[in-house]
This record gives C-alpha cells, sequence and structure tokens, in this order.
C-alpha cells in the first residue's frame, strides 16, 4: 500500500512539471506579446517597454520559466498587474473563502448523496426509489443560481436565520464565518448530491447482483447486511470518481453562486483577472487549479487503494 | 422422516414458468444428485429451498426442511436456517466471494452471525475450517484476499464458508464445473469426506453424468422444470429407464475417434519451431527491467494435412497462447512458425490476407465471438472480405447459405440475431464463419466446452463429418480429455508452457508415460471406467441381500 502511494506520488510530481510546461507555454510562448494583451491595442510604446522589461519578458524563454517555477516552489508567484499586491497573498486570501467552501459542499453532497442512494437501491422499484429519482431529477435540472436565489429568499430575507451573503473573514472567529458559507454550500451542494446519489444508486444495484452478495444470503446474512457488510463498500468504486471531479469543480466552478452571494473566492478572482487581463494572476491561478485537480486525482486513486485490495499491487 | 421434502414445488418468474409440480425428498446422510442440460431449472429449485430466488418469483407446492415449512416461515428465521442448517456452495468461485474481504473475515463471519462468537474467537474457527478444506495457515493465511487465490483455492473457501457451521443439508450448485480435472477431483474428494464426516445430507446439482456418477447414491434427472426421472439408489444405474436420460448418457460417453491412416505420410502444412511467447510482468523496481513471465516456452511441433491434433492442459498452461501465436495475432519472442512453408511473421499485405483465408478459428464463447447487433448472415459472411473482389454479393449470398446447410442450419437463419440462437447453434454458427473461406487450417479453442452434453456429443459428430468431407486440419484445444479423446488423431500434453508429452492419441492418454499425463488421465473422471466400478461395486452387495 505504501509503495503504490510512493509510486503513485513520484507520477504525481512528473504530472505537475509538465503541467507547468504547459501552463507557461500557452500564455508567455506562444505568438502574442503578454505585455501588449495587458495594455491594450492603444498603449504608448514607451509604456509598453516598461512592462515589458518590469514583467521580465526580454529574458530567453528558458530563464524566465525556471525564475517562475523557482518562486512557484518558494510561494512568490509575483505581483499583480491590477492588484499592486503579491499573487501569493491574493491567492491565499480566496483560496480562505474557497477551500472551506469546497469542502463544506462536498461533505453536504456525501452525507445527503450516499445514504440516500443507498436507500433507494434498497428498496429498489418502490415509492422511496421512485421519490429519490423524481427528487434528484429536479435537483439536476434545477440551476444552481435559481436555487441559490430561492434559498436566500427563504432562509435569509423570509426567516432571517442566516445571512444573504458577503464573507465576514475568519478574524472574527468561525462561527459567522460558517454561517456565511451554510447557503453557498447548500445551493452547491444540492445538485451535485442529486448526480452523486444516482451514481450511487446505480452502482448499488450492480453490486447487489452480483455473486458475493448470494454468497452473503446464502450464510445466513439478512437482506440489509448483505448490503452494509458486503455490497456498499463494492459499489464506492464509481461513487469515489464523480466525487474527484466534483471537488475539482467545486474549488473553481462556482463563480455564479460566489457572485450571487457575493462570496470573495476564487472563482471570482480568475474571471475578474481574465477580464482585466491580468496575466501574472491568471497564470499562477490556472497553475494552482490545475495542481489541485492533479492532487484530487492522486488523492482518488489512493482512496482507490485504500478501497480495493486488488488496485494496490499495480502501477 | 426425510431431511428435506419437496412437494408440488411450482416456480414462476414474472409469469414464465420455471418449475413445474417437482417433488424431491432426501434423507439424513443421502447425497441426491439433480442432473439436467442448463436451463432445466435445477440451480431454481435450489433457490427456492434458499429462498434466494429473483424478483418477481412467485412459488407453490411445499417445502419441508427438518419437518418445517420453509415457504411459511418468517424471513428472520429464514436467515437463521440459511448457513446454520442449510450450506450452499456456488459454482462460480471467482464470483463468488467479495473480493474486498479476506478469506478469514468472508469465512468468520458465519460464526459471528449464528453463533455470536467474538471476532478473534471467529477468526480461530475459521482457521480450523480453512485447515480442514486443505487449506493451512502455512499456506493461505487468514488475511489473503480472494484475488490473491487459484481458483481451485477459492472454491476450497467457498466450501469453507458453507460447512463451516456443519449444516445437516448441504446445496452444492455445479461446484467443480469452473476447475480443471485435477482440481474438480481433489474438490470431489474433499466434499465427499466432508459430508461423510459431519452426516450432513448433499444436494448435488451438476449437467456433468460422470460427476453425480462419482458422488450421489441417487439421481434425479431434470428437464424443462419438470422431473422426468427419480432413482430408487444405485447411483445414476439406478436412474436410466427414462428416453431422455438413456440419450444423456450416451451423449456423455463419447466414442474414441478411429485414427485416419493417412496422416503420418502426408507434407506438414503447420510447423512450429522452438516457439516462445513472454509477457513482461509488473515492475518491481524503478531501475530493474520488468520481471518475464514464459506463457510458452520452446514449444515445437507440426500438424500434418487432414490431421486432428489435440492440445490439452490445465488452465494457464500456454495452451491458447500458442493458438493466438499461430494465428499470427501476436509477436512471438523466439522461434518460427511456417504455414504450407511460409514463416508467419514475414507475411504482409496480400500474403498475409492469403493466410488469414487458409487459416481460421472457432472460440469457446461463440456468444462472446458474435457482434450482438449483427445478423448471422452477416456474421458468417464477414471473412469473405478477405477474398476481396473475387466474391460478389450474389456469391457471397449463396457462400452464406452453403455453409449454413452444411453445419446444418437453415439458410433463411441468416436473417436472424445471435440471440435468436441456442447455445449449440451459436457454435454451430461459429464453425459456419470459419468454414466459409474453404480453410485448410481451423484453430478450435475449447469449442465444446460451453456447451451441454448432448449439443455437445452433436457438435462433434459435425465436425468429424466436415473434416471427412472437406479435408480439414484442426488444432483442437481442450481441457476436456474425453473430448479430446472423440476428435483428434495424435495430442500435445502442456504444463507451464512446455510440451511433456507427444504422440497417438490412444497411445497417450492410454499408456501415459510423463507423470503429469498420468495425473490427468487419473483425474479425468471416465464415466465408462466409473460406470463399471460402480456396478462391480454395487453387485456383491446385491448378491449379499
Amino acid at each position: 500500500m505504501l509503495s503504490f502511494a510512493l509510486r503513485r506520488m513520484i507520477a504525481l510530481l512528473v504530472t505537475l512539471a509538465v503541467a507547468t510546461v504547459l501552463v507557461f507555454t500557452v500564455l508567455e510562448v506562444l505568438p502574442g506579446d503578454p505585455a501588449q494583451v495587458m495594455l491594450g491595442t492603444e498603449a504608448r510604446p514607451d509604456t509598453l517597454a516598461a512592462l515589458r522589461d518590469k514583467l521580465g519578458l526580454n529574458q530567453p524563454a528558458p530563464e524566465r520559466y525556471l525564475h517562475w517555477v523557482a518562486g512557484l516552489v518558494t510561494g512568490d508567484l509575483g505581483v499583480s498587474y491590477t492588484y499592486a499586491t503579491p499573487v501569493a497573498e491574493l491567492v491565499r486570501d480566496r483560496l480562505a473563502v474557497s477551500l472551506p467552501l469546497a469542502v463544506f459542499a462536498l461533505a453536504l453532497t456525501t452525507l445527503i448523496a450516499i445514504p440516500l442512494g443507498a436507500w433507494a437501491a434498497a428498496r429498489r422499484n418502490s415509492a422511496v426509489d421512485v421519490g429519490v429519482m423524481a427528487a434528484t431529477q429536479i435537483g439536476i435540472a434545477a440551476p444552481n443560481f435559481w436555487l441559490a436565489m430561492l434559498l436566500a429568499l427563504l432562509f435569509a430575507i423570509t426567516l432571517r436565520w442566516l445571512p444573504a451573503g458577503g464573507f465576514p473573514g475568519w478574524s472574527a472567529g468561525p462561527w459567522p464565518a460558517l454561517r456565511a458559507l451554510i447557503l453557498p454550500a447548500v445551493a452547491l451542494a444540492l445538485p451535485q448530491a442529486s448526480i452523486l446519489a444516482r451514481v450511487m444508486r446505480s452502482s448499488l444495484l450492480d453490486t447487489l447482483g452480483d455473486d458475493y452478495v448470494r454468497t452473503a444470503r446464502a450464510k445466513g446474512l439478512s437482506a440489509g447486511q448483505a448490503l452494509r457488510r458486503h455490497a456498499l463498500r463494492n459499489a464506492m468504486i464509481p461513487v469515489l470518481t464523480i466525487m474527484g471531479l466534483q471537488f475539482s469543480f467545486l474549488l473553481a466552478g462556482t463563480i455564479i453562486i460566489e457572485n450571487v452571494f457575493y462570496l470573495p473566492g476564487l472563482g471570482r478572482l480568475v474571471f475578474q483577472a481574465i477580464n482585466q487581463r491580468d496575466l501574472i494572476v491568471v497564470k499562477s491561478v490556472v497553475m494552482l487549479l490545475v495542481a489541485s485537480v492533479i492532487v484530487v486525482n492522486f488523492l482518488v486513486d489512493v482512496a482507490y487503494a485504500a478501497v480495493d485490495p486488488r488496485l494496490r499491487r499495480r502501477g | 422422516m426425510a431431511l428435506l421434502d419437496i412437494q408440488g414445488l411450482s416456480l414462476s418468474i414474472n409469469g414464465a414458468l420455471i418449475l413445474q409440480d417437482v417433488s424431491l425428498a432426501i434423507e439424513p446422510g443421502e447425497t441426491l444428485g439433480l442432473v439436467g442440460e442448463s436451463g432445466s431449472g435445477k440451480s431454481m429449485t435450489a433457490l427456492s429451498v434458499m429462498r434466494l430466488l429473483p424478483r418477481g418469483a412467485q412459488t407453490n407446492g411445499s417445502i419441508r426442511f427438518d419437518g418445517q415449512d420453509l415457504a411459511a416461515l418468517p424471513e428472520p428465521d429464514m436467515c437463521r436456517i440459511r448457513g446454520r442448517r442449510v450450506g450452499m456452495i456456488f459454482q462460480e468461485p471467482m464470483t463468488a466471494l467479495n473480493p474486498l474481504k479476506t478469506v478469514g473475515d468472508q469465512v468468520a463471519e458465519g460464526f459471528v452471525l449464528h453463533l455470536r462468537l467474538t471476532r478473534a474467537e471467529a477468526a480461530r474457527r475459521a482457521q480450523a475450517v480453512l485447515e480442514r478444506v486443505g487449506l493451512p495457515a502455512t499456506e493461505i493465511s487468514l488475511g489473503r484476499y480472494p484475488h490473491e487465490l487459484s481458483g481451485g483455492q477459492r472454491q476450497r473457501v467457498v466450501i469453507a464458508m458453507a460447512v463451516a457451521l456443519a449444516p445437516p443439508l448441504l446445496i452444492a450448485d455445479e461446484p467443480t464445473t469452473a476447475l480443471d480435472v485435477t482440481t474438480q477431483a481433489q474438490i470431489l474428494k474433499l466434499l465427499r469426506e466432508l459430508i461423510r464426516e459431519n452426516g450432513s445430507s448433499l444436494l448435488l446439482i451438476t449437467h456433468d453424468l460422470s460427476v453425480v456418477n462419482a458422488m450421489a447414491d441417487r439421481v434425479a434427472i431434470m428437464r424443462a422444470g419438470e422431473i422426468v426421472e427419480q432413482g430408487r439408489g444405485g447411483g445414476l444405474s439406478g436412474a436410466i429407464t427414462h428416453p431422455y436420460a438413456k440419450a444423456l448418457l450416451n451423449a456423455s460417453s463419447l466414442p474414441p475417434r478411429v485414427t485416419s491412416a493417412a496422416a503420418p505420410t502426408s507434407r506438414p502444412i503447420l510447423e512450429v519451431k522452438n516457439l516462445v511467447r513472454a509477457y513482461a510482468l509488473p515492475r518491481r523496481s524503478l531501475f530493474r527491467a520488468a520481471p518475464r513471465r514464459l506463457a510458452v516456452d520452446n514449444v515445437s511441433f507440426t500438424v500434418a494435412k487432414g490431421e486432428s491434433l489435440g492440445l490439452v492442459g490445465e488452465s494457464g498452461c500456454g495452451k491458447s497462447t500458442t493458438a493466438r501465436a499461430i494465428l499470427a495475432l501476436e509477436a512471438v519472442q523466439g522461434g518460427s512458425i511456417a504455414f504450407a512453408g511460409q514463416d508467419t511473421s514475414k507475411l504482409r499485405g496480400a500474403e498475409m490476407a492469403a493466410f488469414r483465408r487458409r487459416v481460421q478459428m472457432v472460440f469457446q464463447d461463440p456468444y462472446g465471438s458474435f457482434d450482438p447487433r449483427h445478423k448471422a448472415g452477416r456474421i458468417v459472411g464477414e471473412p469473405l472480405r478477405l477474398l476481396g473482389r473475387e466474391c460478389d454479393p450474389q456469391s457471397a449470398r449463396r457462400r452464406v447459405d452453403e455453409a449454413l446447410t452444411e453445419v446444418g442450419l437453415d439458410p433463411a437463419d441468416a436473417d436472424k440475431y445471435p440471440h435468436e440462437f441456442s447455445g449449440g447453434q451459436r457454435q454451430r454458427l461459429a464453425i459456419a464463419r470459419a468454414l466459409i473461406t474453404r480453410p485448410d487450417l481451423i484453430v478450435l479453442d475449447e469449442p465444446v466446452s460451453a456447451l451441454d452434453v448432448s449439443v455437445r456429443a452433436q457438435v462433434l459428430k459435425l465436425l468429424t463429418e466436415l473434416q471427412k468431407r472437406l479435408g480439414l486440419t484442426y488444432l483442437f484445444i481442450s481441457h476436456d480429455l474425453a473430448v479430446v479423446r472423440a476428435i483428434t488423431d495424435r495430442v500435445l500434453v502442456m504444463r507451464a508452457g512446455k510440451v511433456v508429452e507427444a504422440g497417438p492419441t490412444p497411445k497417450v492418454l492410454g499408456a501415459p508415460e510423463h507423470p503429469y499425463t498420468r495425473e490427468l488421465v487419473a483425474a479425468s473422471l471416465h464415466l465408462d471406467a466409473i460406470l463399471s466400478e460402480r456396478t462391480a461395486a454395487s453387485l456383491p452387495d446385491a448378491a449379499g441381500c
């Protein structure tokens, strides 16, 4: 198991290295002057030259690449052109919102989806199953911003239980910050949970038809015991795959929800940086997101191996 | 009083009638063999007893076990009977075990569930049971996972789970069908010992008459959901008066082949010299080359035109790998293969197409080798593409019709889909597909292993006739010695990638020289031999009465 994780770790580092080359090549080496992009077509030649110099664009590309990678490793991501603050600081502030939100939303997704999917599978074709399938169908079809607005209307405006938007920051203590994340997390989690519950249900229905579940019943286990002790873990592999994809999405794919709830998250940062053509920020954030997807995939791989002993020996 | 008494059991699943008026009784300590072809309702009878039928199942009639009516029992009480009072062994050891749980946990589960033992105590008992079924701790520790075990070892684990609590009734559903002959013999011996020790009754379900004959005190024969005959005693011989039972028995004892004299003198059509096929295994270390496994290790043989050569051995011995190399489907790592004097590794373009036309293949599972969305005519006619422009659509249609007629199907069958055919008909289709290019050599990989005995006999007869009529050469791969005896002139015995013995089939299987061949021959339960043994053994008893 340990050697499996180690081998995967080496693969992870190689993938990361390749990703830095790709991101750098696309944003800096391909035709098109980054300084020109940032300043627009009507910039004065001397401003352009000054920015080129400031960005180090006069140096050869390999040198710039090494400089950038060294910065990534040491946490020095350069200074944002539009915000005039170090990019590392910007990213850290935004991650303080986006990361807890993503974890919160994924935890909710899992807590809703797995029991719901298992319940529907155990009561196949019953009223419960039909009800769960109908509810998840609506959950997938409903746009999350609409759901977000309904939630804000009900819980923030009518009932006044939770704030309608904004983020007080963690300095005021964990509770106010968490309160501000509840509605966005629910709005993000419901559609994701609908997808995951359906995956859970169909995966579990497949495993419930497997021979070893019948063997377990022949040993004297009740239908419920056979499901919990034998089928459930076997059904987790596809569920883990979807969860990995969902986490990557939740980390940066939440621009709409961040806008609805006025959250200063990573999604908004990327959106604004692209609008303002702040390539320094774009480059670092894209790299961060690529790295997070790679790391999440690594964690999913390790989780596969933890669930399934057959995968531990393969490379 | 009978331990298990089934009276007038009928079963329908989603309205389709599966079992009709089945009545069976098993006395304490008795072994009842339930025999029939696939789809005859044997397994459904067993699952009715266990009350583990698929959804939509409806039963009528009574199933009394130890005086209790199982049909009327509430589900929690039924759970206490399963595993504790009735144990069940399944056919497929590969899938009958949970891949994510250790074998120790899976065997211990019954002790925790029924006897409320602690985990440690249950593990100790599980170890003892595993030792009893021939898996000592020195060989298989409790912490091993099913994928780390061989097929025979897995079936021993399944048996350990079933006998863990020494239930008075064991139900074994095709317990050895998925195993090699040598393993099959060992598992049957173990089962026999275990039921004797525990004084259990056994309901043995099988399609293999030699297995039932070696094991059962009494035999019941099923066909299309009904019991057609039930013997009173004396194993199989006590139950062969019904015409269907007789036909089944005839079909399972295959007549040995009358060897054609022409073979040795004619020129070899296929010459395999020092063939080596190696696979790379997963790397153990980043810095060392990946280890290799020799699947075929320095194998040489020739096949003469018109001859039928058998290739026998246990699964994993390299038979199918050799076949794939001969078909030029995979590159080889050493040696050479020459077909009609040409080295097959050097064939390109038109020469390769000509080779493909002259060498065809029939697989074990015809269903898996057909595209389910193609009609039979298209499936059979597909190899005609190898002929290029020689074959216009009209003559293609004519040749499909001919090929179908040749294998005993109707030209009208060309418009059917694979699922509309029975297993035996599908194998006929596969043979028609192989015949359509008028090949010289046909490689048959376990072509009758998935078929019922009566269908198997028909297909073998068809193959023999076709060979005589069309002058075909066969390379016939099988693990079943009775089949090899019936269809081949010469035989090669393979073990772990090497040929250990070769020669004329009657000689090699009649008087084997290599110890491994001897083991194989001894293990294959030859029906005639067992029948005569049974009869001889039962005679003095009869006289004594």
